[in-house]
């Protein structure tokens, strides 16, 4: 009855709204999108153009339509061609060649070059550009360019996960020419897909095809950016067909996505995963046996179906598919709160202790109902945790001062399992001091797994340390969500990657 | 003329104690433009990395050296640079002051034709049903927070109708009136809604209390039509209050809508000031929040010269 009264309603809502739609004036007639344009949106824009500077996801989702690094890592995240057509590692591992597309232009009409390359990597080496992603690259010894279209690497060191470390935006090659001139981040000249033609931060990107781009043609003429603050209102936009193709953030409004019959969400798991961070230096959780407790006496799955709707899947410390481990086989996946108060009372706290969990509102969007879940879940072991939600930039501060108790967070994860891990998990790492937690196996296994060559006996290695990550505990890793995008159904040709790149919109088409 | 060259000597006062409490405050909060810019991954970077990017930002230097340079800065007209935006602070927050002027003007205009006459039929129709039902309305309109109201409005409009203003890029009124007139119009009765309830409030209990008066009993026995009594001798006295809450609330639009601009992306002044708070860009928070303390001063002042005009009996600056 209420069904048929709405449809009843809504049906009468056609004609008034074409009223409605005049009384608003022109603005209000639903932008028709023209076939040779995309008009995108997203909640959260860019904050600088320097590739080299730049780690907001945002940030790196504009740059990498724009610049190209050597290589890229596909969907199932294996390494292709990007400016390089191919690359050797030597046989000891120590000198990494690559041979440059002759056809890779940068989008001010000048080859890319190997000088290029030489000049793109010594930026990021030095210090004074403050490049968070040096820390990748320290293994780089020299760079010997033998013609313009070949650059050879000699490190210091068997160092195969850089390859992957290359992939990123944050390697990306720049002119020389602007390097010298000191206007890398002022104009935003790559050799990727699309030209920055204008950008008004927080408010609108605007982009044109490359035509020169060794890729080949683009499937539109342009990408246009909106920033709309408010995930709500880019669905509503969506609605009414101003907006072709958004990036969602927030499950709660992606999940409304479907119930449009115009729209059509593409969600994929990705690499980032929640996790709550224990602070290993601080009293109790520097007893194994009360992080292990801890472990035992939290329900993964809940919390993933509670504060995330069930978007997404529980994970160990491996999300990259082809190298994690099946989370049942770790450490206490399978909630065991007698295991817990027993592991409690070994360490001498059967009665429990009170400890405070900090998280940055709004980042990620679920981040208070997965500490307060968390906190309803510890409470049954008598641990009191006290919920301190913060402003991002706060939070980041204490974070990276270790400066808490426990943590929610959303960390961002790599394609390749040492880039993403020695950062936390070796003796020299340089995020030591917020997991403080080390052990020679760790330490030892990654060093291993960064020299170790052969595909079969990396995986070995690194299933082996993620054994025993789950299992000493320093943090308690909950599961990895989706990366949503959402698109009018005439828009083909998007491929979703678990490292959120959006990349192939150079081969969207519009019907 | 002396008052109101006393209340503009002020001004450079309030303005420098503005600047210093923002200055240090903004300081005082934990993260800076490094954390903002690099998130958790500023922690790869090396002491020397660190310094090179505080050096850029403006940041390496002790906050009085700071705020001496800024100051030098200020006395040549000059605002600083815009990190985010890599422009003079100035020119970024003149680009988006005219949409914030124009939103607080069309919503103080819905406020005032809407709330002054439901105000004054409720007052006329004292303790009738219609008085009653002015009054719940009032109610609705200052309880409901805007940020709903404007969710409700797109959604009704995208999900019943299919039609929504143009949202993502803003049209200045002098480059296409009617498509800027398109895109303000629902922001603008989003937050005229809940100051015309205020309004209307205001008006009705002003109202009330002047038509007890005894010129306005007076005034009646002397014949004069109803109408003129209302309108000509009782509202411009009953009109002082509503002057006054008219100014506050304007002066607090003029800071920017954060919550209605958010949500509509429109690029205004209140999202400016959020965006760079959010993005540590010092110089401008500095800039806006002192562009706005001049505002809110300047409409202060505007209201205090207006109920001169309401009332002659107000003398400004008399003891």
């Amino acid at each position: 009855m209420v069904q048929h009264l709405t449809r009843k309603l809504l049906s009468g809502m056609a004609l008034p709204g074409i009223a409605l739609a005049a009384m608003l004036g022109i603005a209000a007639v639903p932008v028709q999108a023209s076939a040779a344009t995309l008009h995108m949106a997203w909640s959260q824009d860019a904050t600088g153009l320097d590739p080299h500077k730049q780690t907001a996801f945002s940030s790196l989702r504009l740059l990498e339509l724009i610049y190209e690094p050597l290589v890229r890592v596909d969907a199932s995240l294996q390494i292709v061609p990007a400016i390089a057509t191919s690359w050797q590692f030597s046989p000891d591992g120590k000198e990494l060649t690559f041979k440059l597309d002759p056809k890779a232009k940068f989008q001010n009409g000048a080859t890319v070059t190997s000088a290029d390359v030489k000049a793109s990597f010594e930026r990021i080496l030095d210090e004074k550009t403050g490049a968070a992603a040096r820390a990748n690259f320290l293994s780089i010894a020299s760079i010997d360019t033998p013609d313009p279209a070949t650059v050879v690497f000699h490190l210091s060191q068997p160092d195969v996960p850089i390859l992957t470390a290359m992939s990123d935006v944050n390697a990306a090659i720049v002119p020389a020419s602007e390097i010298a001139a000191g206007s890398v981040g002022t104009k935003a000249i790559g050799s990727g897909p699309f030209k920055l033609d204008k950008w008004d931060p927080n408010a609108k990107e605007v982009l044109s095809a490359n035509k020169d781009w060794a890729g080949g043609a683009t499937g539109v003429d342009g990408i246009e950016i909106s920033v709309l603050p408010d995930e709500t209102a880019i669905l509503a936009a969506m609605r009414t067909k101003q907006i072709d193709f958004a990036l969602l953030n927030d499950p709660l409004v992606a999940t409304l996505v479907p119930k449009e019959a115009s729209l059509q969400l593409n969600r994929v798991p990705v690499l980032a995963y929640h996790v709550l961070q224990l602070n290993p230096s601080r009293k109790p959780m520097t007893e194994l046996k009360v992080r292990q407790a801890i472990s035992c006496a939290i329900d993964r799955q809940e919390v993933l179906d509670t504060a995330s709707l069930g978007e997404g899947k529980v994970t160990g410390p491996l999300t990259i598919p082809s190298l994690a481990t099946d989370p049942s086989q770790l450490f206490c996946y399978k909630r065991d709160v007698e295991k817990a108060k027993q592991l409690m009372s070994e360490a001498g706290y059967a009665d429990g202790f009170s400890a405070t969990v900090i998280g940055a509102t709004g980042e990620p969007p679920t981040a208070a109902a997965e500490a307060q879940v968390i906190q309803s879940q510890l409470a049954e072991i008598g641990v009191k945790l006290d919920i301190k939600m913060m402003e991002l930039n706060v939070y980041v501060d204490a974070w990276l001062k270790g400066d808490f108790d426990m943590a929610i967070a959303l960390n961002g994860g790599r394609a390749d399992p040492y880039t993403m891990y020695n950062r936390y998990w070796t003796k020299a790492g340089n995020l030591q001091k917020v997991a403080n937690y080390i052990d020679d196996t760790l330490d030892s296994q990654m060093q291993q797994g960064r020299a170790e060559t052969d595909p079969a006996k990396r995986k070995a290695i690194f299933a082996d340390f993620e054994k025993h990550l789950a299992e000493v505990s320093p943090w308690i890793w909950l599961y990895t969500s989706y990366s949503y995008t959402a698109q009018q159904k005439n828009v083909s040709g998007f491929v979703p990657t678990p490292t959120g790149t959006l990349f192939s919109l150079s081969k969207v088409t519009i019907q | 003329m002396t008052y109101l060259l006393r209340r503009l000597a002020v001004f450079p006062l309030v303005l420098i104690g503005v600047s210093i409490v923002v200055f240090v405050a903004i300081r005082m909060v934990p993260g800076d433009a490094i954390t903002a810019m690099l998130g958790t991954e500023a922690g790869l970077l090396t002491p020397a990395q660190r310094e090179a990017l505080a050096a850029y930002f403006g940041i390496d230097q002790p906050w009085f050296v700071q705020y001496g340079r800024w100051l030098a800065g200020l006395l040549h007209g000059n605002l600083g640079i815009s990190s985010t935006y890599g422009k003079p602070v100035l020119d970024v927050i003149l680009e988006r002051f005219p949409l914030t002027l124009e939103l607080a003007l069309l919503s103080m205009i819905i406020a005032l034709v809407v709330g002054v006459p439901a105000g004054v039929f409720a007052a006329t129709h004292n303790e009738k049903f219609s008085d009653l039902g002015v009054r719940v309305a009032a109610m609705i309109g200052q309880s409901t927070p805007n940020f709903v109201l404007a969710l409700l409005i797109i959604y009704t409009l995208s999900a019943g109708f299919g039609v929504l203003p143009a949202m993502g890029e803003f049209s200045p009124l002098w480059q296409d009136p009617l498509r800027n007139l398109g895109q303000l119009i629902l922001p603008a009765i989003t937050l005229g809604f809940a100051f015309a309830a205020s309004v209307t409030r205001v008006s009705r209990s002003a109202m009330l209390d002047v038509l007890s008066d005894d010129y306005v009993r007076t005034a009646r026995s002397k014949g004069v039509s109803a109408r003129g009594v209302i309108w000509r001798h009782a509202l411009p006295n009953a009109l002082i209050p509503v002057v006054t809450l008219s100014g506050i609330e304007f002066g607090y639009l003029l800071g920017g809508a954060v919550i209605v601009e958010q949500i509509y992306a429109l690029p205004g002044l209140g999202r400016l000031v959020l965006d760079a708070i959010l993005q540590r860009d010092y110089a401008l928070v500095q800039g806006c929040v002192l562009f706005i303390a001049f505002n809110f001063m300047i409409v202060n002042l505007l209201v205090d010269l207006t109920y001169v005009a309401l009332d002659p009996r107000i003398r400004l600056g008399e003891q």
